[in-house]
């Protein structure tokens, strides 16, 4: 039976056996999954793991399987971000990331299905069909990163990384019932990580509970010449979850607890600020006014950028390729039959936001308004230490629910996007259930304070037991 | 309001060839998109400076010297359109 297992559990494991067993009964566990969220699984797993095994290392994560989403670029392994128009890639370097990892003795499990180009909140844009959501397979699992959420969810791995553009990890993580952090703009480098929105996103660790997004960002973190953005700090993150939340402030931004958010997700939130109080914090409310602008100002963004990252998707160098009479004939025709209705949608959005004539009214507009929300950030987070409401307004949606209704998808995103315009961390932790299913506390920071968000949700996580219940099937 | 040769238009600007059957729908869903961007018309933007970008960061350079990069086998391995260590494309004229 699938089961729930720590970083240090599994190392456990491995001392006891091998790091070639461990990685052999995940594979096994991946090949029954009931949740489909992986898209390939790692031809040479075993055969890494059986190199930690003759080597006895003492790496952080000697012979820890990890799954890598799907847009994440993975030297010999099919790389194809859910999408046809990438379908037989395989990408000829690895991404910084997966460098990281194999150096610390990680095992690359596999590949998990995403939004196609990370494009949607559902994992349903997958061209190859969606992942299920592990607490009831009626459900999504969330997105983008919904493949690697279902597959830490079940079992399958005991961690995984995904990429957040406007919530891709934390949205998943909070259907899912598991944890996910999405760094602070510039902590970890996006290099290999095919882009969708550059300015918004960041690659972020998922995992069953907050030490192993810890001691997975201490692997991942740190300064990349080959990220232009890539930012030189030096943070220890497993250290920072040590110390207790005695005197933290707390703002509660009321903006995130409308009445547009159900009921019994806003209870659990509650429930979980005053388990904080107890634990010897302290809460306000505090305001973000732009918040209702954030999420045009981000689609607007995300699209406009989405719309020049994409373009080299052409049938010229790699990927799906049509006939043409001409070049342009054979790359119109390539990314008409590669896209998805969705990647269409927002490239084609995106290209008239920026088209001469509407450049000032949508993309110089949303920029300014990007301003705005940043700066709600900056003034709710100088009187007051983190941030605390719902990841997401509801509990995870039936398959087939939104899917014919864009912008109903898009509101779902309401209580994530604005982080990622301000660039600052933040992380979903369990914090109850609502009809059986899991919900999300999302804890915001400062820039760079990664530091605070993971101890609030750390002290959270040990002194409840949401991280404790297991979906159906889950040991 | 998008209209369905705009559609169109923007398709080709953009390279992805729309069926004349699906413009219809696509200016249908790109339009109620539209239409709720224009909340953003209510924020008053005046003397706000613009957001390309979270950090202070301005021009990162680095040395200019030649580093290890991909061999032409490499950069060519994913394609079958290919000639004398080039890519293969229909001529663009």
């Amino acid at each position: 039976m699938p089961e729930w297992i720590n970083i240090s559990g599994i190392r456990e494991k491995i001392t006891d056996t091998s790091a070639e067993e461990v990685t052999l009964s995940h594979i096994d566990k991946i090949r029954n999954s009931r949740t489909y969220g992986f898209s390939a699984i790692n031809e040479k797993a075993v055969e890494q793991a059986k190199e930690i095994d003759s080597r006895k290392t003492d790496s952080p994560l000697a012979g820890v399987p990890i799954a890598i989403k799907d847009n994440i670029s993975t030297l010999g392994i099919p790389t194809t971000c859910s999408s046809k128009i990438l379908e037989g890639y395989v990408p000829p370097y690895n991404a910084h990331v997966i460098e990281r990892l194999v150096d610390a003795g990680a095992v690359i499990l596999g590949k998990t299905k995403m939004d196609e180009f990370a494009m949607g909140s559902s994992t349903e844009t997958c061209c190859e069909g969606p992942a299920l959501n592990p607490w009831d397979t009626e459900r999504v699992a969330g997105g983008s990163s919904g493949g690697s959420a279902a597959a830490v969810a079940s079992g399958e791995a005991p961690v995984a990384l995904g990429s957040d553009t406007g919530g891709s990890v934390r949205s998943p993580a909070s259907f899912c019932g598991i944890v996910a952090l999405k760094p602070t703009y510039g902590t970890v480098s996006r290099y290999g990580l095919i882009a969708y929105a550059n300015s918004l996103e960041q690659i972020g660790p998922m995992g069953t509970c907050v030490k192993d997004v810890a001691t997975v960002m201490d692997v991942i973190a740190g300064h990349d010449p080959r990220d232009s953005t890539s930012i030189k700090k030096d943070m220890n993150y497993s250290k920072s979850i040590e110390k207790d939340i005695n005197g933290m402030k707390i703002g509660i931004p009321e903006e995130y607890l409308s009445d547009g958010i159900n009921p019994e997700v806003q209870k659990c939130v509650w429930d979980a600020i005053h388990k904080m109080e107890d634990l010897g914090a302290t809460w306000k409310s505090v305001s973000l006014p732009h918040t209702k602008y954030a999420l045009s100002s981000y689609y607007i963004i995300a699209m406009s950028e989405a719309s020049s990252n994409l373009a080299r998707f052409d049938g010229t160098r790699y990927g799906l390729r049509a006939e043409g009479e001409n070049w342009h004939v054979m790359a119109s025709r390539t990314r008409a039959e590669g896209f998805g209705d969705e990647v269409k949608r927002r490239i084609l959005l995106g290209t008239y936001a920026l088209s001469a004539g509407y450049h000032d009214k949508y993309y110089l507009k949303a920029l300014k308004v990007r301003t705005l929300v940043k700066g709600d950030f900056d003034r709710a987070l100088s009187e007051t230490d983190v941030l605390m409401g719902p990841t997401m307004p509801d509990i995870a949606f039936k398959l087939g629910e939104k899917i014919k209704d864009p912008l109903s998808l898009y509101l779902t995103d309401v209580n994530t996007v604005p982080v990622n315009l301000a660039g600052v961390p933040s992380i979903s932790v369990p914090c109850g259930f609502a009809d059986k299913m899991p919900v999300g506390l999302q804890i915001i920071g400062r820039h760079f304070d990664e530091e605070s968000i993971l101890r609030a949700a750390y002290s959270f996580e040990q002194n409840t037991d949401h991280h404790k219940k297991r979906p159906e099937g889950v040991r | 309001m998008i209209t369905e040769e705009e559609v169109e238009h923007v398709g080709w600007l953009a390279r992805i060839e729309i069926d004349r059957s699906k413009s219809k729908e696509y200016a249908e869903q790109l339009n109620s998109v539209l239409d709720y961007f224009k909340q953003l018309d209510e924020v008053d933007t005046e003397g706000v400076e613009p957001t390309y970008h979270v950090e202070d960061l301005v021009n990162v350079l680095r040395p200019d010297t030649v580093t290890e990069s991909l061999t032409q086998e490499e950069a060519l391995q994913n394609t079958e359109h290919k000639k004398d260590g080039y890519f293969r494309a229909p001529g663009i004229m």
